[in-house]
């Protein structure tokens, strides 16, 4: 996360893949992105597997953590898809912490945001519309495509009419996978600038240090929001995962 | 989790609330109308709405200059299907944020909008 040198701000470069795991890594292109992702893996199954291992009634604290994700993220799919909605709770529920930790983790100095990268987001986000795609087909058969042509439209529009919705079916993966990986990358470039500007004003001497402090203010406050955006996106990305599949499942 | 307390289903939310209205530390009408019907994609604040406008219309945009180009190269006939598919990924656009914005009122009545 440092900034290169103190004559530019090099806002992009922390979004640049390395290897990890020294010569192993390199030698299977294992990147620190990578590694980011299996920690996430495995934090969610420790919140899980430690959490609930006491299996108290009333429950500690991360018990109660544990207990309140698996709930949150059941009402969700139960609430927004309906009782089927059941089905998909362990996919949501692996999306969402997938999604939340590796948020959360790239908030942390030195850490690597795996969902800054349009490569990753698009791969979520085309598996959301794959699963979403197949349920739909399995649910409804060739009855499937009905859902192209909206109720109500006069006879001459539905051919437009179908093109139009076939575009906006098909542009979920963009919105879905641009939205997260938009607001992971914004904020991270924004705490590097923000970053950069406290070094740089700093160094500059007296006349910089109340710019530079300023500047550590905005940085300070950036991490709080970053950390709301990094819940939400979570949630977002999760939330359309489970009204996508209400269609899939309902169709309209 | 739940399972002690027998009503499977209800949410640690509900619990909370029938239990807060039990001892009367909430008032009746606080969340009880927009409880489900917001479904809070809009990322709440207006910096979320716009940006998600405007991802949404480029999104659709995106995907019919990517047809509309697909198209082309396969025929062969280079200009035409991306022109003609431009003004279908505008109208998408549009249709994605009417979507976003239009009443969801109504679960099981006039739901013709997915």
């Amino acid at each position: 996360m440092a900034a290169e040198g103190s004559s530019s701000i090099d806002a992009l470069s922390q979004f640049k893949l390395s290897t990890a795991l020294g010569p192993i890594g390199a030698s299977v292109n294992f990147t620190q992105s990578n590694m980011m992702m299996v920690i996430a893996g495995l934090l969610t199954l420790a919140l899980l597997w430690v959490g609930m291992r006491p299996r108290a009634m009333v429950p500690g604290r991360l018990q109660a953590a544990a207990e309140l994700a698996y709930e949150f993220i059941l009402s969700m799919c139960t609430e927004t898809i309906g009782p089927e909605g059941r089905r998909f709770f362990p996919f949501v529920f692996s999306l969402f912490f997938f999604i939340l930790f590796g948020n959360l983790m790239g908030v942390f100095p030195y850490a690597f945001t795996f969902t800054s990268h349009i490569a990753v987001t698009l791969a979520l986000s085309l598996l959301v519309f794959i699963l979403v795609t197949v349920v739909a087909l399995k649910e409804h058969g060739v009855h499937f495509f009905s859902y192209f042509v909206p109720a109500g439209v006069p006879k001459v529009l539905i051919p437009l009419m179908v093109l139009i919705e076939v575009i906006s079916y098909l542009s979920r993966i963009i919105s879905l996978s641009v939205r997260l990986f938009a607001n992971m990358m914004a904020g991270h470039v924004m705490l590097e600038v923000f970053g950069a500007f406290i070094v740089m004003l700093g160094a500059a001497g007296a006349i910089g240090w109340i710019p530079a402090a300023l500047s550590l203010s905005v940085n300070t406050a950036l991490i709080g929001f970053e950390l709301l955006v990094a819940t939400l996106q979570a949630y977002v990305f999760a939330v359309l995962t489970c009204i996508y599949l209400h269609d899939a499942v309902h169709l309209h | 989790m739940s399972e002690e307390r027998g009503g499977a289903g209800d949410s640690f939310e509900d619990r909370l609330k029938a239990a807060r209205s039990r001892r009367g530390l909430d008032a009746p009408s606080a969340r009880s109308g927009s409880g489900s019907g917001d479904d809070l994609p809009s990322g709440g604040s207006p910096w979320g709405i716009g940006l998600r406008v405007g991802v949404e219309l480029v999104a659709a945009l995106v995907v019919a200059v990517a047809i509309g180009y697909g198209l082309d190269w396969i025929f062969g006939t280079r200009p035409i299907l991306t022109a003609v598919f431009v003004p279908l990924g505008g109208a998408a656009g549009v249709l994605n944020v009417y979507r976003l914005f239009a009443p969801k009122r109504g679960e099981g009545g006039g739901a013709h909008n997915g």
